[in-house]
């Protein structure tokens, strides 16, 4: 007894008594992890409120929701390709030949109690994962939270939107039904597109010619075992970096650069964030409950010669859909091999580059502004013209992709030529994430006059009056302290210049490409057309002084 | 980055670090940090009837909560899984599913919405201040850690002796190769696999609905029908691999109508075969218009002219439909007069 310091202090404390049960597991525990100093740190953890911090909460617990659910499948699921004759209880199938794989999900979904509710929660949680992520994504993006220090950061949130895409793929296809078996065909044309090595890989990957027997039970360890462990870690790291880093905030009255204004975890965050796990299991159980997801039965088992109209990839992949639908169908033939740029191009230039864009803009930033300062505070949107408009264009161009991957559904639904929508999205991916661009900083330049406006001469207030010599006025409110801080506490870059490039003596200094790049994109983002003078003091003191109304 | 040559603070803003905590400022700066704004309480803080009312809805929930679990367990006793009723406006579902979804739906939620309910009304409110610290280490702690460095790293005498860093670095790149070379046998090679089908000279066609080998009769104008070689059957063990590169298509066509000359040559009697799987990503074709004699690819709609060589007319196909040159037999049924003269399916590099 006498060796453990901790006990002796706590008795002392309570002449005498024991201490509570809690507190000599809690001391016994610490003795052996070390709880205390990690509890210290951080059960009264401050935690900043805004709604669009709930995001990256909705991705984590609907992560956990999946692997939850996922498990159980695990249970009942025979990843296997062995053909079988179907005999369960949906009659329709019955008799009809089909993969262990099929079979066993037709097991999961009819034989099962639970099931298929457990099926369907796993499938809408993904499409809900995924969903969550890009908007975080966006979050992060427009309000610049992804600047120093939280670069390294948003690179693993990027993976964990990436490798979610390759999970969710590897998972749908599972079940070998029709559908999903399409969408492998679709990869493996992809995949033989690849120049000299396409038709080892696929070989490779399908241990043979297409389909094979191979690829469920292949599919099936890569998506629970090999890519959500990765996930699981990624996930894991980027949580303690959030907890590392602290949230950041948007500016307002008491809030600054430095500090972290909000509500300690314990308890107010512990039960907003614990309930909101039960709030998103909870709706996604009753959209399960409701909602059918990927009903196999309907769409029966895969054969290579069968297919259904109005195939569609489950949503995250329905931009790569789109590329590969508009792509001319180029092939080049030289020297008795067959470059396949119909294919190449769209998924395995494109699609990448699509992703990588966004992926490696924060670096961009960086080096554009030189700022190497921590920023804690968010901006807001119309406060970043040009990061916007950059943003919006990317939003444009994805959906638009989006659009073409739809093209049969947009055909159909909405009677239009299926041609005319494929040329449109042809245009479209060029010309509208340009158009998206300019509007988007047109519109963010305006809000930042009316903010300005706003700080000079205050808010309408609705109230007309009339002067003694009959002119009608509207009133206006001048803003409160708070609102006056908290339009004007967002940073104004301002364009780095080059400088002469000859000095007095007219000796030419050598200014590499990468600056003058640099300077040219820095007018870009800062120069006068990218932004309106915040109001300064002096302007402010200057109306507000005397002269009565404005 | 070369950026080091324009200066770096020029283009920052200044205001940053002055701002914070500039409240005794506040008359001189009309835009200066007016400080955290008083806390403003519910009425939950003033009034206890309020509060046990809050108290009252969270006990609500969470025994919401539990008396949804038990209706759970009894759906899952009671409802048998193949009961299907109808619900307006989804129309008829799974019964169990159904049951079992809402309560569990409930039951979750209810314990958040009570969490939540009660941290937002009898949890404190008040907001307070944290401060940050910098990610950056100290100037101190960096220099004691690139001296720490430094004297492990000259400690090891990595830099001083390399042979023994050159050689580890080899072996270190070498080790994995074992690695990939295991990987070798996840398939076979391609060879010639891709280049061949099962049809061959004399295989007659079969429709693939009846399994009845076909006639000229059979085959109508303005019907399209789908077609594998005889012998084949859906019990074979490499059946999915075969039909995925001989799955064949017929069509009937006027031979005044068939405009390229091999495509009249290789048909008979105005009936032609060609490869039902699609150049550009494999879909099989199923979408045909009798009118135009146009096949269309439901996937990513590439459209193919069956009269005029099958080729590409619209959609990201990159060249014609495969043709499976075909005859009649002495006993008056389709056959295929050889296999296809090139590679079905999608486009690959070694295709030529």
């Amino acid at each position: 007894m006498s060796t453990n310091p901790t006990n002796d202090a706590h008795g002392a404390s309570n002449s005498g008594k024991k201490a509570p049960a809690g507190e000599r597991v809690a001391d016994w525990a610490d003795g052996r992890l070390g709880i205390y100093s990690l509890a210290k740190a951080n059960m009264r953890k401050i935690f900043p409120d805004h709604w669009s911090f709930m995001l990256g909460e909705i991705c984590m617990y609907s992560f956990i929701i999946i692997i939850l659910t996922g498990v159980y499948l695990t249970l009942f699921f025979h990843p296997s390709m062995n053909e079988v004759e179907y005999t369960g209880s949906y009659v329709p199938l019955q008799g009809q030949l089909m993969s262990e794989a099929f079979n066993s999900t037709m097991h999961i979904s009819f034989d099962v109690r639970g099931g298929l509710l457990i099926r369907q929660i796993h499938h809408w949680a993904a499409l809900i994962f995924l969903a969550g992520m890009f908007v975080h994504m966006m979050r992060v993006f427009f309000t610049g939270a992804f600047r120093k220090p939280r670069e390294v950061n948003w690179l693993f949130g990027f993976l964990l939107f990436v490798l979610g895409m390759f999970t969710g793929f590897t998972g749908y296809s599972l079940p070998d039904d029709l559908l999903s078996g399409t969408g492998v065909r679709f990869m493996q044309g992809a995949i033989l597109s690849v120049p000299v090595v396409g038709t080892y890989l696929s070989m490779f990957l399908f241990g043979g010619e297409f389909p094979g027997g191979d690829f469920v039970a292949r599919f099936y360890s890569v998506h629970i075992l090999l890519l959500p462990g990765i996930m699981l870690g990624l996930m894991v790291a980027h949580l303690i970096l959030v907890f590392y880093h602290k949230h950041t905030q948007f500016a307002g009255p008491g809030k600054s650069n430095k500090n972290v204004v909000g509500m300690p975890l314990l308890p107010v965050y512990m039960a907003k964030a614990g309930g909101f796990f039960f709030l998103v299991f909870g709706v996604i159980a009753v959209i399960s409950a409701i909602a059918s997801i990927n009903p196999i039965w309907a769409i029966g088992p895969y054969r290579p010669d069968q297919v259904s109209t109005g195939a569609q990839p489950d949503w995250y992949m329905g931009f790569s859909e789109g590329l590969i639908r508009v792509m001319p169908g180029w092939e080049i033939n030289l020297w008795g091999h067959t470059l396949v740029l119909g294919v190449f191009i769209p998924l395995m230039i494109v699609f990448p580059l699509i992703l990588v864009v966004i992926a490696v803009y924060p670096f961009i930033e960086a080096w554009v502004t030189g700022d190497k300062r921590e920023h804690h505070i968010l901006d807001r949107p119309r406060n970043a013209p040009t990061r916007t408009a950059f943003g919006v264009a990317w939003i444009t161009w994805y959906l638009i992709c989006l659009i073409g991957g739809g093209n049969d559904l947009w055909a159909t639904h909405f009677h239009l030529s299926i041609n005319a929508i494929t040329w449109f999205v042809r245009i479209a991916f060029f010309v509208g994430p340009v158009i998206a661009f300019i509007v988007t900083k047109r519109i963010c330049l305006g809000l930042q006059r009316r903010d300005r406006d706003k700080v000079l001469h205050g808010r309408e207030s609705g109230i007309i009056k009339r002067l003694p010599h009959g002119e009608f006025i509207e009133i206006h409110e001048p803003l409160g302290k708070d609102q006056l801080h908290t339009l004007t506490a967002h940073e104004q870059y301002k364009p780095v210049e080059i400088g002469p490039t000859v000095d007095e003596n007219g000796v030419e200094r050598k200014v590499t490409g990468s600056q003058k790049l640099r300077a040219k994109l820095s007018k870009g983002y800062y120069g006068e057309d990218s932004q309106i003078p915040k109001p300064t003091a002096e302007e402010y003191k200057e109306i507000t002084s005397g002269h009565g109304h404005h | 980055m070369s950026s080091q040559e324009i200066p770096e603070e020029k283009n920052l803003p200044t205001e940053q670090e002055t701002e914070h905590g500039s409240v005794a400022v506040a008359d001189e700066n009309p835009f200066a940090d007016p400080g955290l704004p008083p806390h403003e309480h519910r009425i939950q803080d003033i009034d206890e009837r309020a509060a046990k009312r809050s108290e009252r809805a969270i006990a609500f929930m969470f025994t919401l909560s539990m008396l949804a679990t038990v209706g759970f367990i009894a759906s899952f006793v009671a409802i048998p899984a193949d009961k299907s009723i109808y619900v307006w406006p989804i129309g008829h579902i799974s019964g169990l599913n159904f049951a079992l979804g809402l309560t569990l739906g409930v039951a979750l939620f209810c314990i958040g919405a009570g969490a939540v309910h009660w941290a937002r009304t009898l949890m404190s409110d008040v907001e307070v201040a944290d401060d940050r610290h910098p990610i950056e280490a100290e100037p101190e702690v960096r220099a004691k850690v690139m001296a720490d460095f430094r004297a492990g790293a000259q400690e090891s005498q990595f830099g001083r002796r390399k042979l023994i860093r050159n050689t580890m670095f080899g072996a270190l790149a070498l080790v994995p190769l074992s690695g990939v070379v295991l990987l070798r046998d996840l398939g076979p090679l391609p060879e010639d696999k891709l280049r061949h089908t099962k049809w061959a000279k004399g295989k007659k066609l079969v429709n693939m609905n009846t399994h009845e080998p076909l006639r000229p009769s059979d085959v109508q104008v303005g019907s399209l029908t789908f077609a594998m070689p005889d012998g084949m059957s859906e019990h074979d063990h490499d059946f999915q691999v075969q039909i995925a590169k001989a799955a064949l298509m017929i069509v009937r066509i006027q031979p005044e109508n068939i405009k390229d000359k091999r495509e009249l040559e290789w048909s008979h009697e105005g009936i032609v075969a060609y490869s039902k799987i699609c150049t550009h990503v494999g879909c099989p074709i199923s979408l045909y218009e009798q009118q135009t004699h146009h096949v269309l690819c439901p996937c990513h709609q590439s459209t193919f002219d069956l009269s005029d060589g099958a080729r590409v007319i619209f959609g990201p196909a990159g060249h014609a439909l495969p043709q499976l040159r075909i005859g009649v037999n002495e006993e008056g049924y389709l056959e295929a007069l050889g296999d296809f003269e090139e590679p079905v399916g999608p486009a690959f590099w070694e295709r030529g």
